[in-house]
């Protein structure tokens, strides 16, 4: 086949904890699309140790599909010599448990929070995050600090000419506890200071000896202020130069890429924000994986990533219920499950990750976690996705009358246009109306939201895309990675059972009244629009203002209009009959599940 | 023939069994190569060094922390011992005089006069090494540790509690489907590694706890067994440093499964030998299984290395079920679809035909099947 003066070829890998996945983009006049896709297991551990490997081996499957040579004598052709090779090659990463990071700060809610959030920015887990104030004796940080074995350290505190002794204080904690380095044990733990400026040469006096120190800008430079900018680079660039540079096979990757290789989560988070940049419009992400949960938000600009490390479906699936307990699991079910059954069965999901769930129990089961470990994680996010704490905000009377005050929440579910669903449970739920199901439950979207999951998990390729040719990596997203889904209309208020809630039209042809407590689909297909009416009751209110109708311009998608009418904040019934018969009436009105079982109970067994 | 490929946990006798023994920091190795070792033969020691604690001496005297230097009666490097005064202010006029003393015994790592804090380093901590195994010393990595070899009888386990324990095999209760009655267990069990069959009877764990039983050996548990053994609900599968008395090793998973026949007919055989136990489980990536390990056979010529886990699926193969509504079920192969088929979750997936002993047949997904 050859290939025109304007086609390109780029090839992306991502190397994950378990999966390395690989995609290949042909963009031409006619902008980009998807090609193909390969994976192979990941191989930073033994017996291979060496993550090119897993790379090459995702390639080939992806070799098999178009019949292309992409790889000549266990190399990456690039750049492509005719029909043979790529244009471009990229790749991101989390395998060996991605970037883990300890951030120290000498307030808890004001510079150890500054410094969580540049490093869940940068992409990073934080293993843990130490503070003056954190409730902890010195003794249990430094022991704390010596069982951790972190990538780097990100040190903060103080604003620029404020306290010092609070800071070094913190420097000798460090130094006291001589953390280790994750990976190797003969060279010494990146650790960046973004604190008070004052107290930059007596911190390196401390620390200078036992790590590898560096400084950045102060993250908090005035109470007024957060510059988190400086400190995000700074971890991206020791990602690739310090951390990865250890790992077996990185530095072969490193020299492949055609740039940077990113943390996988903050190549999300560049789509994310180049999304949001594009349409403009406020995005919500979630990707829940095995071990754990990213939560992204582009709101009004403002760019916001937490990552819930204990909150999965498969590794960290026991540790949701040990969060929430055995009974906010079981809320989520319209079937009886006896809760020693329902305990056992996520105790072998978390002991055997990789199978999956056979009979439609099991999946509900599995659907009811995912729930909970998707509010968890956006609670977590809404924490943090805060104002800053400790700032003197110059208030308008209306926002005496709000009581509105420092460190408030950015993150309003009514000011977000999309949610964006990624990971297993939700991108492979076996009927779409699931996927919509469980984000509308965990999120609790408000007004008018659209939904829509990742196809084949393709946000970290796109991500890392983004920031080399953003408009190619856009059209794939829309044409092959986001499967739209529809749109929610869930008006905020509380009403009466049965009482009229809200009517819906679209473009006059379908129209639905909606009770109080109940919900209801309108059928609107991928690729078509409308125009929608919504028409709240009094005292509920979809974006408009309490009682006052509206009328937008609506996509359509797999799923269609889902109409919400149970109410924000969803209180669910207290009575276990009343609550699962509940759950029954929305399970059949978004045609959630079978209605008659053509499979026998139990599974196929079949006679011999 | 269609082939493809399943994970498994290993079940075998006679592998020849390599693990290496590492400190977690530098010291000094005490076996040499070809030497052979057993089980508690201590192959490597290390000191670590003391836990640091913290000492706020200008807070303590009342003093600015530049001040603190003229207080003190320590100087870096100096020893210390638990008590011992480091520090005194001089009070007013020679009245109120105040004291600090060492929490920790140690030596004075560094002295502060920007926050006024002390740190005590205090004494190193012994870390040793056993051999775990008996065995073969094959290498040794200088300060570092040794690897051995073993000719092993491997039983690995899907989930542990506990660490490296060793004591001999008993075999109680009459089968693999039977569970165990605490009433079972009495005196002659101190120090033993005990195989039960399908599960636990109310009251074993504390049974065997009291008694002083090493390990437990049983095809299955439930999530409360689990909470009653920790005191708490585990939430991520990481064990290995728990506080128990007896280690647990589970062959199956969580519920009423029973021990694989073909397990539990191997630890039989092997009644009285002498095992080595350990209940680490780590699932997520570097995936570390606990284990049964009866090492007594002496190494030599022949046994099959153990490295990678799983099996090739072909018609034919013996596999087990390894979720609802199969799990622990065990099976042939009888058909291996090349093309997806919908499940009763409607997903469409990957499947094999497996024929049960009992002569019933039934399509599971090939993500949900291991070796037998």
């Amino acid at each position: 086949m050859g290939l025109g003066f304007r086609m390109k070829r780029i090839l992306i890998t991502d190397c994950g904890s378990t999966t390395t996945k690989a995609i290949l983009i042909v963009s031409d006049d006619d902008g980009g699309r998807l090609q193909a896709r390969g994976e192979a297991p990941t191989t930073v551990e033994a017996p291979h140790e060496d993550v090119t490997r897993g790379v090459l081996g995702a390639i080939a499957d992806l070799e098999s599909i178009v019949g292309w040579t992409l790889v000549e004598d266990g190399r990456i052709v690039t750049p492509r010599r005719g029909d043979v090779g790529v244009d471009l090659f990229l790749s991101t990463s989390s395998a060996g448990g991605g970037l883990q990071m300890v951030v120290a700060g000498v307030v808890q809610t004001m510079t150890a929070e500054s410094a969580e959030r540049a490093a869940l920015g940068a992409g990073a887990i934080v293993m843990d995050a130490l503070a003056l104030n954190d409730g902890r004796s010195v003794h249990e940080r430094i022991g704390r600090l010596r069982d951790l074995r972190p990538d780097m350290i990100l040190l903060s505190g103080g604003i620029d000419g404020g306290t010092v002794a609070h800071v070094v204080e913190l420097a000798e904690t460090l130094a006291a506890a001589d953390p280790q380095e994750r990976l190797g044990q003969s060279t010494r733990l990146p650790l960046i200071y973004a604190g008070n400026r004052d107290a930059r040469d007596l911190v390196r006096e401390r620390l200078g000896g036992r790590t590898r120190f560096s400084t950045v800008a102060n993250i908090r430079p005035t109470m007024e202020e957060e510059n988190l900018g400086p400190a995000r680079e700074a971890i991206q660039s020791l990602f690739e130069e310090h951390v990865m540079a250890h790992a077996p096979g990185y530095p072969t990757l490193v020299e492949w890429a055609g740039a940077p290789v990113m943390p996988t989560p903050a190549a999300v988070g560049s789509l994310m924000r180049t999304l949001a940049e594009v349409t403009r419009s406020n995005i919500v992400g979630v990707d829940i994986g095995g071990a754990t949960t990213d939560v992204f938000s582009v709101v009004d600009g403002v760019y916001n990533r937490t990552v819930s490390a204990n909150l999965g479906m498969s590794y960290s699936m026991a540790n949701v219920m040990a969060t929430v307990g055995a009974g906010n699991i079981r809320r989520w079910l319209s079937i009886e499950m006896e809760e020693g059954r329902m305990r056992d069965g996520i105790r072998n999901k978390m002991i055997r990750p990789t199978t999956i769930p056979q009979t439609l129990e099991d999946l509900r089961l599995e659907q009811a976690v995912a729930r909970e470990a998707l509010s968890g994680a956006l609670g977590e996010h809404v924490r943090l996705a805060s104002g800053l704490k400790g700032a003197r905000l110059e208030r308008t009377i209306s926002d005496v009358f709000e009581q509105r005050a420092s460190g408030e929440g950015l993150l309003d579910m009514a000011s977000v246009d999309l949610i964006m669903g990624s990971g297993g449970v939700l991108s492979h739920a076996p009927r779409r109306s699931q996927a919509a199901a469980m984000m509308i439950d965990a999120l609790q979207p408000k007004g008018i939201t659209e939904l829509a999951v990742d196809s084949v998990f393709m946000m970290p390729h796109l991500g890392i895309l983004a920031e080399l040719e953003p408009e190619i990596a856009l059209d794939v997203f829309r044409r092959d990675c986001m499967v739209l889904l529809g749109a929610c209309v869930a008006p905020v208020g509380k009403g009466r059972f049965g009482r009229t809630c809200l009517r819906v039209s679209l473009d006059g042809l379908a129209r639905v009244e909606v009770n109080f407590g109940d919900m209801a689909v309108l059928p609107l297909g991928p690729g078509e629009t409308c125009r929608m009416m919504v028409e709240p009751a009094s005292g509920f209110d979809v974006g408009a203002g309490a009682g006052r109708a509206m009328t937008l311009e609506v996509r359509g998608g797999r799923v269609g209009i889902i109409i919400d009418a149970r109410g924000r904040p969803l209180d669910l019934p207290d009575d276990p009959e009343m609550r699962r018969s509940a759950q029954r009436c929305w399970e059949e009105s978004l045609d959630l599940f079978p209605q008659r079982q053509d499979h026998r109970a139990g599974m196929q067994e079949h006679d011999g | 023939m269609a082939e493809t490929y399943t994970q498994g946990l290993t079940v075998a006798e006679g592998v020849r069994l390599r693990r290496q023994r590492r400190l977690p920091v530098k010291g000094t190795v005490l076996v040499r190569k070809n030497q052979s070792v057993e089980r508690d033969t201590v192959l490597a020691r290390a000191e670590l060094p003391g836990v640091a604690r913290v000492v706020n001496v200008a807070a303590l005297l009342g003093i600015a922390p530049e001040a603190i230097e003229r207080a003190l009666l320590k100087r870096e490097g100096d020893a210390v011992t638990g008590g011992e005064i480091l520090g005194r202010s001089s009070g007013f006029w020679g009245l109120f005089r105040s004291k600090c003393t060492s929490p920790v015994s140690g030596h004075v790592e560094s002295i502060s006069t920007v926050t006024g804090q002390v740190v005590i380093r205090g004494v190193p901590i012994q870390v040793e090494v056993a051999a775990y195994l008996d065995g073969e010393i094959v290498d040794v990595f200088p300060g570092e540790g040794a690897e051995i070899e073993a000719r092993a009888t491997l039983v690995q386990g899907i989930f542990g509690v506990g660490g490296e324990v060793w004591g001999n095999l008993a075999i109680v209760g009459p089968g693999p489907d039977e569970r165990l009655d605490p009433g079972r267990l009495d005196e002659s069990h101190r120090g033993q590694v005990i195989v039960a069959g399908r599960g636990l009877m109310p009251g074993c764990i504390e049974r065997a706890a009291y008694l002083g039983v090493r390990g437990l050996v049983v095809g299955s548990i439930t999530d409360s067994d689990l909470r009653d053994l920790l005191g708490y609900d585990l939430g991520s599968a990481i064990t290995g440093g728990e506080a128990v008395t007896t280690t647990l090793v589970v062959t199956e998973g969580f519920g009423d499964v029973p021990m694989a026949e073909r397990t539990f007919r191997l630890l039989e055989s092997k009644n009285g030998c002498r095992a080595s136990l350990n209940g680490k489980t780590q699932i997520r990536a570097g995936v570390i299984r606990p284990e049964v390990v009866i090492s007594s056979e002496r190494p030599g010529e022949g046994g099959e290395s153990v490295r990678a886990m799983g099996i090739s699926l072909k018609i034919g193969t013996r596999v087990r079920g390894a979720r609802v509504p199969f799990l622990g079920r065990v099976g042939t192969v009888t058909a291996l679809p090349r093309s997806p088929v919908q499940i009763e979750t409607e997903a469409r997936v990957r499947v094999v035909e497996l024929t049960f002993d009992d002569g019933s047949r039934a399509l599971v997904p090939r993500s949900n099947i291991e070796s037998g």
